[in-house]
């Protein structure tokens, strides 16, 4: 029998040879599905960070509208020596009508005359009165004064809208496009940078909306995140790797610690809600309690980097302190625990940026509420980064489209950033034990 | 006294019990006559004064903090019943109204009933207040006069630190479990309750999902109302479109990148599934929102279909895309467990690559990667923000992925986001439906972690 | 993907078998290869052939020989070189990313590194049994009917039905295995695993069977088997085979080529080299002073 295929293996050669080409043809089949799958990947992301990135280049310059005011006090009703109260509850929307209405004295119907006066922004007259109470010796006074525009403006002169689309289709009219392009003619109208839009907290108002809330929201929440789950997370990764003994107790932490790892994020934020605000009544919308869920979740991120840092330093390291009579305690806090901290280090800013860029869980504490106000400390309302782009893609004003994409962008520049210092810390700490 | 402060004073107290210990040990080791012998260092006597003073303390004010709320309530309620003060009110929006005067403006606004009442509670407030901060101080101040009387130079002060440090080392292990049962207690709690409004039968296998109706008081409960079948249906095809957009892709893509990339093409690679991995879930949802959805939807016109503007397959795809470098990652880990030497064994026979990784890695490697699908499925099912953004609220039972659907996620979200008294059926079927969440990602999570150490553990 | 190989064979560049005897034979001047490397009817010639990993040499311009139908052993100390110049006989160090092989090497005159060259081709009719068995998890018969499978070498189900019985004959584990040929070929002893691998390795037929260390890893009965295995498939095929073992050597090959520090030192029939050997390094590594 072996005979046989002896002979029949003289042309195995040639059998094989035959095959060749089809396998040869299915192996470049594969790694073209490979490939492609990799491709596929590069590509979403180009699409995704283009799409962004163009949406969001209108976020961050401003048009202003020039004009001149006559701050007149009896105008703005207030006596000769106002005080800053009396110039908080003065009427400076009066003194920018008067000055559009001069501009464009043709205008008299009153509906007319609603549209004119929307061409600044509501904030306009906020602009002015501060301008005043800095500096009180304006009134009286003529100045130029660059006002904000408003959205339908702004989109305008950045070509957000169409003008040689029909009137019907159009959100600007005729009449009010005839005097936007008045105003460009005279150079009224300027375009800077959106400073406005990182000093200054959320509105309803697409031009005035900015990110300076949202910002200091999230900074005190990772503060209460770090605050918590740092020291938590290094002291359980010290005892699960060098205390724990082997036992049913300890099995049992090691696996509820892989499964929350997995637990989807919109639980934590219903732990947070039933136990910390109904239970605890802490205060809702907080970056306290918001701190507390998210430390809760990036715990066992945390851990699970830092026991695997531990693991990683030599059991020289301990021997040579043990042996010097070092106590267990004594070995791992002056030895295991230094030569562990760049890896735990690197896990822990890992686990920040994770938080950083968790929302569900944050709806349910309340975060979601709609906060003008700059948060001071970690006891007031605010909101953070992620749901500020959830509140402002949520809204139907066309500005806020570049404004979700703006704040996306500052969302993703911070996980960078800390990305990138974690890395940096990785590569300047990496031992060859 | 306000807790800040008394917790302050605490910090102090303890300080000074830490020199005074080490202090009187440091006397006493100078007072002996040989030398020879090792010391327990004096600054572990001041740790263990420190702890004496600490602890105990702060524990009792924890717990008499949690106590002060209920018993302040009641003591008010019986004032207010004993002193004939009709309160027609609900009683906790009577004692909020008392509580939140914390300005004499706001004291001068309440009527003279309230101001009363507002008296007394500020009187049963101070004495708990003042009763709280004696027994606090005393407890740690009695602790530490019975310690120092007890320690010596014999006390092994050093290994009852450590004992103490250790076990505050297990207690943050242990907050993992706390959090886990924080997590089924809180679910199953509130979940009882609705249940209780609403069977559970009409709850699992009902049909009609449509809570908003279900304000009106003839309607609680009503079992036509919370049936969250469309729920679970609408959950599954968004997760099985994702999975059949990221196992595919991501699988294929670790393949190509640990047996095919030259080191050009996985440095490119290897950082764009680690950014796509970072990105947040809401940009995701920003993105499946206002670029993916209108531009199927259009396509789908273009086509003569019609397609709604929040298609599940909208969610579903970016959702895919969102979990590749998951699926991608672990079954990089997966392959990579499968020793080099079955690699060559088949390339040894003169087997292709492809003919290699299909016939020989792909086998070997089945159950890990059976887990990673798991996984991967748990974290799509779980997924909030994209569904929430970019899926509907209407709550279709169908599976055409063209059609808006509504997911678990998105259902709690709606319901615990609006303006709605906390005990009313609307907010306790958010919890059902995270109970449901929690046990079918358990049930997930745990078989596939199973499964994948089972693996791990048959190549070590 | 390669790194277990990588530790495994860039092993030359450190010499572990340090001490005075070390610094001993460093003194001797390399000369060309004494002893027969060329023989008359060669199934595989290597000419001048170098090998490096990265910007280390780790094969020195060695030209040998491989007669047809013969078993011929590599020997010497570890780290010489002899696993490395093994697998470039097949191209199995192509997988190895930063690995470089200069020289010629023909198989029945063709050079086996051209780019026409196939490896597909090449290791079907170059075989490979590895150190460490390393069956594939799934069942016995489909261990063995994996080569025929992807080659194409059986055109029904009876036919490779006969193949693998005939294989597994071969290899002398059909009688052990034929009423569990469904059961998994991990869960079989380390040499009845290691002789699954030859049968798998013989049912694609292969002219040449390429052996690196089979038996390092298993018990004396085992290696017993695999010797006297190795003895009854000569009669078919070409063997060549690295061993640490002399005794080993001894047994089974009717040549011997002894390898040192990345070059071939000595060749010739295996009875001269043991009892007669020609040079100094290779009697030194016979009687036991280093290796």
């Amino acid at each position: 029998m072996w005979s046989e295929n002896t002979e029949s293996s003289m042309n195995n050669t040639d059998l094989v040879r035959q095959s060749l080409k089809k396998r040869y043809l299915k192996e470049q089949i594969f790694k073209a599905v490979g490939m492609f799958s990799i491709v596929a990947a590069i590509v979403f992301l180009i699409i995704l960070l283009a799409d962004i990135f163009t949406k969001a280049m209108p976020a961050f310059s401003q048009t202003n509208i020039e004009l001149e005011v006559t701050l007149d006090a009896g105008e703005i009703g207030v006596g000769t020596n106002p005080t800053e109260q009396d110039l908080m509850a003065a009427d400076f929307r009066r003194v920018i009508r008067n000055a559009l209405a001069k501009q464009f004295p043709d205008v008299k119907k009153r509906k007319e005359k609603r549209e004119l006066y929307s061409l600044t922004s509501m904030g306009a007259e906020f602009q002015l009165r501060d301008m005043v109470i800095d500096d009180p010796s304006l009134l009286g006074q003529n100045i130029k004064v660059e006002f904000m525009a408003d959205d339908d403006v702004d989109a305008v002169i950045k070509g957000a809208i169409d003008r040689t689309l029909p009137e019907s289709d159009r959100r600007v009219k005729d009449q009010k496009l005839a005097w936007i392009e008045r105003l460009e003619q005279s150079g009224q109208i300027s375009k800077q940078f959106n400073w406005h839009f990182f000093s200054s907290g959320d509105s309803r108002e697409p031009e005035m909306a900015g990110i300076k809330g949202a910002i200091k929201g999230s900074f005190f929440t990772l503060l209460v995140t770090l605050a918590l789950s740092f020291p938590v997370a290094v002291a359980a990764a010290i005892y699960l790797e060098e205390f724990a003994p082997k036992n049913r107790f300890i099995d049992f932490i090691e696996i509820n610690i892989n499964n929350l790892a997995a637990v989807p994020s919109i639980v934590f934020g219903l732990l947070g809600l039933a136990v910390f605000i109904n239970f605890f009544s802490l205060p809702r919308s907080a970056p306290l309690v918001g701190g507390i869920v998210l430390s809760l979740m990036t715990l066992p991120t945390i851990i699970i980097a830092s026991r695997s840092a531990i693991k990683a330093v030599p059991p020289s390291l301990r021997e040579a302190a043990l042996g010097l009579g070092a106590s267990k305690m004594q070995t791992v806090f002056h030895h295991v625990l230094p030569a562990a901290l760049p890896g735990i280090l690197t896990g822990t800013i890992i686990g920040m940026a994770q938080a950083l860029g968790e929302t569900a869980p944050l709806l349910m504490i309340g975060m979601v509420a709609f906060i003008v106000d700059i948060p001071q400390g970690i006891t007031d309302p605010s909101t953070v980064l992620p749901i500020q782009v959830y509140l402002w893609a949520d809204s139907p004003e066309r500005g806020f489209l570049a404004k979700t994409s703006a704040a996306i962008m500052v969302l993703l520049f911070f996980l960078v950033a800390m990305n990138a210092i974690a890395i940096y810390l990785r590569k300047k700490f990496e031992k060859k034990w | 006294m306000k807790i800040s402060a008394l917790i302050f004073l605490l910090l102090i107290f303890a300080a000074f019990s830490y020199f005074m210990a080490r202090q009187k040990v440091s006397t006493a080791y100078r007072q002996r006559k040989q030398k020879s012998k090792i010391l327990t260092l004096p600054k572990y006597f001041g740790y263990v004064a420190a702890l004496t003073a600490l602890l105990p303390a702060l524990l009792m004010l924890f717990f008499l903090q949690m106590a002060e709320e209920p018993y302040i309530n009641s003591e008010i309620s019986n004032y207010i019943v004993n002193s004939d003060i009709e309160a027609n009110e609900d009683l906790d929006l009577y004692l909020n109204d008392i509580k939140s005067a914390d300005t004499p403006e706001k004291v001068a606004a309440l009527t003279p009933e309230k101001q009363q009442v507002y008296q007394r509670y500020h009187e049963i407030e101070t004495t708990t207040n003042r009763t709280i901060t004696v027994i606090v101080l005393s407890l740690a101040i009695l602790l530490v006069i019975w310690g120092m009387r007890r320690i010596n130079t014999e006390t092994p002060a050093r290994r009852v630190f450590e004992k103490i440090i250790e076990g505050i080392l297990l207690l943050a292990a242990s907050i993992a479990i706390m959090t886990t049962v924080g997590i089924v207690f809180s679910v199953l709690f509130e979940s009882t309750r609705f249940f209780g409004e609403v069977p559970i039968m009409s709850f699992m296998f009902g049909t009609e999902w449509s809570p908003q109706t279900a304000i009106r008081a003839d309607q609680v409960g009503s079992s036509a109302a919370f049936g969250a079948v469309p729920l679970f249906v609408g959950t599954m095809l968004i997760s099985f479109i994702a999975l059949l957009v990221s196992v595919p892709l991501g699988l294929m893509s670790a393949i190509y990148l640990s047996e095919y990339a030259g080191s050009k093409i996985r440095a490119v690679a290897k950082p764009v599934l680690e950014i796509l991995a970072g990105i947040p879930t809401v940009v995701y949802g920003f993105f499946a929102a206002l670029t993916v959805a209108p531009f199927i939807r259009d396509l789908g016109q273009s086509m003569g279909l019609s397609v709604a503007s929040e298609s599940a397959l909208a969610a579903g795809l970016v959702m895919g895309i969102m979990i590749i470098p998951f699926v991608s990652s672990l079954s990089d880990d997966v392959l990579s467990a499968v020793p080099q030497n079955l690699r060559e064994g088949s390339l040894g026979l003169g087997a292709t690559r492809s003919e290699t990784i299909v016939k020989v890695l792909i086998p070997a490697a089945l159950p890990g990667i059976v887990g990673g699908v798991l996984l991967a499925a748990s974290r799509a099912i779980g997924e909030t923000m994209i569904v929430v953004m970019a899926a509907g609220l209407a709550a279709n039972l169908t599976v055409n992925p063209l059609e808006a659907v509504t997911t678990v996620t998105v259902q709690i979200v709606t319901l615990l986001t609006g303006d709605q008294e906390f005990d009313s059926a609307k907010t306790l079927a958010a919890f059902a439906l995270g109970l449901m969440l929690f046990v079918t990602t358990l049930i997930l999570n745990v078989i596939a972690l199973h499964v994948v150490r089972k693996y791990r553990e048959q190549y070590e | 993907m390669n790194e277990a190989v990588l530790n495994d064979l860039a092993e030359p560049n450190k010499p572990d078998h340090a001490g005075p005897e070390t610094e001993d034979s460093l003194n001797i001047e390399y000369t060309d290869t004494v002893g027969q490397p060329l023989c008359e009817e060669a199934k595989i010639r290597t000419k001048e052939v170098n090998v490096y990993y990265a910007d280390n040499q780790a094969i020195h311009n060695v030209s040998l020989d491989i007669g047809e139908n013969e078993v011929i052993a590599l020997i010497g100390p570890s780290g010489c070189g002899k696993s490395t110049y093994l697998r470039t006989l097949n191209r199995m160090n192509d997988t190895i990313d930063i690995c470089r092989v200069e020289g010629q090497i023909l198989l029945d005159g063709e050079d086996i590194y051209t780019k026409k060259q196939d490896p597909v081709l090449l290791r079907a009719r170059v075989g490979m049994v590895f150190q460490k068995p390393n069956p594939f998890p799934k069942s016995i018969y489909d261990n063995v009917a994996y080569g025929p499978r992807i080659h194409g070498l059986t055109r029904n189900k009876s036919e490779l039905d006969d193949l693998v019985e005939e294989s597994l004959t071969k290899a002398g584990l059909f009688q052990e295995v034929k009423d569990r040929l469904d059961a998994p070929g991990t869960g079989l002893s380390g040499g009845q695993q290691q002789r699954l691998c030859i049968a798998r390795t013989i049912a694609v037929q292969p002219e040449v069977i390429l052996m690196d260390e089979p038996a390092s890893a298993l018990d004396p009965i085992a290696t017993a088997k695999i010797e006297e295995l190795i003895n009854e498939l000569k009669e078919n095929f070409t063997i060549v085979i690295v061993t640490h073992s002399m005794q080993q050597a001894a047994r089974v090959s009717q040549r011997t080529a002894y390898f040192h520090m990345g070059r071939l030192i000595e060749v010739g029939e295996t009875d001269q080299i043991f009892t007669n050997p020609a040079h100094e390094l290779t009697e030194k590594y016979i009687t036991g002073r280093f290796g």
